[in-house]
């Protein structure tokens, strides 16, 4: 008889290639994602060391960090930018990695992409330069952000050292308002659990409320993950799991996908399985949630007053509530639907898929973006563009007065020309409301597609549940 | 001293000063900002440290902020408040901390995947409990010189006892050492990789289908 093992262990165990000396074991890696931002030092070193890929057929190379989504095709006029798509193309040439070209219809954010495509299957391991590939467990995959040096050992080894991490199982009971999104469920747990309240453990999400949530929604609790400090999270696979990747390109067919579905149904938690953590949070008590401060645990229900350090008597928790509402600009106690906004940002790995746009596009259909509020909508991916074109969301959103761009990171990372001037404020559907994230002195409050066009044709943080 | 890069270097002990940075989550954007990620060089990142921290919107030294004073100016030691170096993948954040000198960062908590590119960049991080870290910050500002010894895994410091911390197995000899990891794994484990690859071909052959659309 085997132990019960939780999809963690069950994915943990089915790639581990040897046991390291001191306890680590060495995890082998099906599929990396290379960007332009993160990747440039691992080609360098594979090209100082002489060594050639392993696997080259097993990475999928993609620009989307620092690319310009006003236009596209064409010459990227920031040089910077310029040199690190070109040597991007330059080094997926050289070493013969698969490659979605810029102005491609595969091109768009590493982690919309990835699933899009099939690149991402159940029971792979997944890793990418980038956090928030965490994206990619909502797939029942072990995904995980590493660093420039990793992925320099993942091409020329196709294996990476790890420790095993604990087990956190979150447990969504109860049901949601229809306007409630996955996005106000990741916040709301985040808020609770903290900044740091995940580290060392892989997520794993559960419950009936899971089982009803598409891809898109689960994409987002896992995306989110890393902001609670946790490298993982994860969903086991099922029909909604299938169904979307029926059919893409890069996913198993005929004979092979048969195959393939009946081993991915083997990956779910035993029933019974042991988790070192187990956290439930009630669905019928989120409210839509918007973050007022610089770390994304400052969050709190739209209905809510800006927090009084006053009121705070943990003396390390009132200094970060007081340094953060100075870099936001806010008064203590002023209610958060009052905060008015210059700029609006749908999109990013979290929030840039189809049913994002689809959500956002339902409050601003019919309605006006507020006068002095600049609203952009910057879809995850080419496809998830094309998509929304043809739903004719792209008219929704022009005459609603939104910008409509190209896939890209965007006002996200702030690597491009989309930027906050110091001191401007934004209602963003992004995961970081750091200092400095959509530019330097820049203010971020995250929260869901649906809220960020309500707040945009507000003008101010605003109830979606008003605009039902 | 401050280092400027070595990240092959062996590492044995660090000793020096300390800056004691009390804020929590001092996040990847925060010790190096995003828009400096168009650099694509590793050498040369030091200036960029905790850029927007250290400079104002001028270009202005801001006197406040710990890194500018003269004392801690060159310290190798930073003694962080709780999840440092949480957020971004971004590597630089860790070469940019080398590139100005740094080379221990001591915390109750660290962002997981800074806290592994440290280990393969030689910065050490020493994960302490939280009473200790505050015990530790008021010791830096006070001018206590650190003693970062990775052979005993022991902290030293003036007028303090020695703590002890623990670093993984193969990270403390691959940092002891100056091994390359990459080098490593392919010499000691390339058997066990074909061998591995020729089982998951026969449970996942599926991922071994190269042109599926072919
Ligand atoms: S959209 Fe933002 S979080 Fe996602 S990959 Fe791009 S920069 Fe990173």
């Amino acid at each position: 008889m085997t132990a019960l093992r939780t999809l963690y262990e069950k994915l943990w165990d089915s790639h581990v290639v040897a046991e390291l000396p001191g306890g680590d074991s060495l995890l082998y890696i099906d599929r990396h994602i290379v960007h332009e931002v993160s990747s440039p030092q691992a080609f360098v070193a594979m090209r100082e060391s002489g060594r050639k890929l392993r696997r080259p057929e097993t990475h999928l190379g993609v620009a989307d960090h620092a690319v310009p989504t006003r236009t596209r095709g064409g010459e990227i006029p920031d040089p910077q930018a310029r040199a690190q798509v070109a040597e991007l193309e330059g080094n997926v040439a050289e070493f013969g990695v698969p490659y979605a070209d810029l102005t491609g219809p595969e091109q768009g954010i590493v982690h919309v992409i990835g699933p899009e495509t099939g690149f991402t299957l159940p029971g792979t391991t997944v890793v990418c330069g980038d956090s928030h590939t965490t994206t990619h467990g909502a797939f029942g995959a072990l995904a995980f952000g590493i660093g420039a040096s990793e992925q320099g050992t993942v091409m020329a080894a196709q294996a990476l050292p790890q420790g095993k991490a604990r087990t956190m199982k979150v447990e969504l009971v109860g049901k949601r308002h229809p306007l409630i999104d996955a996005k106000d469920i990741a916040l709301a747990l985040i808020a609770r659990i903290g900044a740091h309240g995940a580290v060392g453990h892989a997520v794993e999400y559960v419950g009936p409320a899971i089982a009803g949530m598409a891809m898109s929604e689960r994409m987002t609790l896992c995306n989110m993950t890393i902001e609670a400090g946790s490298r993982m999270g994860m969903v086991a696979p099922d029909e909604v799991t299938f169904a979307y990747l029926k059919g893409r390109r890069l996913a198993p067919r005929g004979a092979a996908w048969e195959a393939a579905t009946a081993y991915w149904r083997t990956l779910a938690s035993d029933p019974g399985a042991a988790y070192d953590r187990i956290v439930t949070l009630d669905l019928d008590l989120i409210e839509p949630q918007v973050s007022w401060g610089t770390s994304p645990n400052q969050t709190l229900p739209i209905g809510a007053m800006v927090p009084s350090p006053a009121a705070i008597a943990d003396a390390s928790e009132r200094r970060e509530t007081e340094k953060a509402l100075a870099y936001m600009g806010l008064e203590a106690g002023q209610p958060l639907s009052s905060v008015a906004i210059d700029h609006v940002f749908i999109g990013s790995c979290t929030n840039g898929r189809i049913e994002d746009l689809r959500a956002a596009a339902r409050i601003a259909q019919g309605r006006k973006v507020a006068d002095g509020v600049r609203a952009i909508v910057v879809p995850g991916s080419a496809a998830t563009r094309a998509l929304a074109e043809a739903e004719g969301l792209d008219h929704i959103f022009r005459d609603a007065g939104f910008e409509w761009r190209f896939a890209g990171c965007s006002m996200c990372v702030a690597m491009n020309e989309d930027r906050l001037a110091p001191g401007e404020r934004c209602a963003s559907t992004s995961n970081r409301n750091f200092e400095g994230r959509q530019g330097p002195g820049g203010r971020t409050h995250l929260m869901s597609p649906a809220m960020a066009a309500a707040a945009a044709v507000s003008g101010h943080l605003a109830d979606v549940r008003d605009f039902a | 001293m401050p280092s400027t890069s070595s990240d092959k270097g062996p590492f044995k002990t660090v000793t020096g000063l300390a800056a004691a940075m009390r804020e929590e989550n001092i996040d990847t954007d925060i010790i190096f900002p995003a828009r400096f990620l168009l650099i694509t060089a590793r050498s040369g990142l030091g200036e960029y440290a905790f850029h927007d921290r250290r400079f104002d919107a001028q270009g202005k030294e801001v006197p406040g902020f710990v890194l500018n004073s003269e004392q801690f100016r060159e310290a190798p030691v930073i003694v962080a408040g709780a999840n440092f170096g949480s957020g971004s993948s971004r590597e630089q954040a860790v070469w940019a901390l080398l590139g100005r000198g740094t080379r221990v960062v001591i915390s109750s908590s660290f962002g997981e995947i800074f806290y592994s590119n440290c280990l393969r960049n030689g910065v050490l991080p020493i994960l302490l409990p939280q009473d200790d870290v505050a015990a530790l910050m008021e010791a830096a500002q006070s001018g206590a010189v650190f003693t970062a010894d990775l052979e005993t895994q022991e902290l030293r410091v003036d007028g303090q006892g020695a703590r002890t911390f623990s670093i993984p197995a193969e990270r403390r000899m691959a940092m002891l050492n100056g091994w390359d990891e990459t080098d490593q794994i392919i010499n000691q484990y390339s058997p066990a990789i074909d061998a591995f690859e020729q089982g998951q071909r026969r449970v996942q052959p599926w991922l071994y289908q190269e042109e599926q659309d072919a």
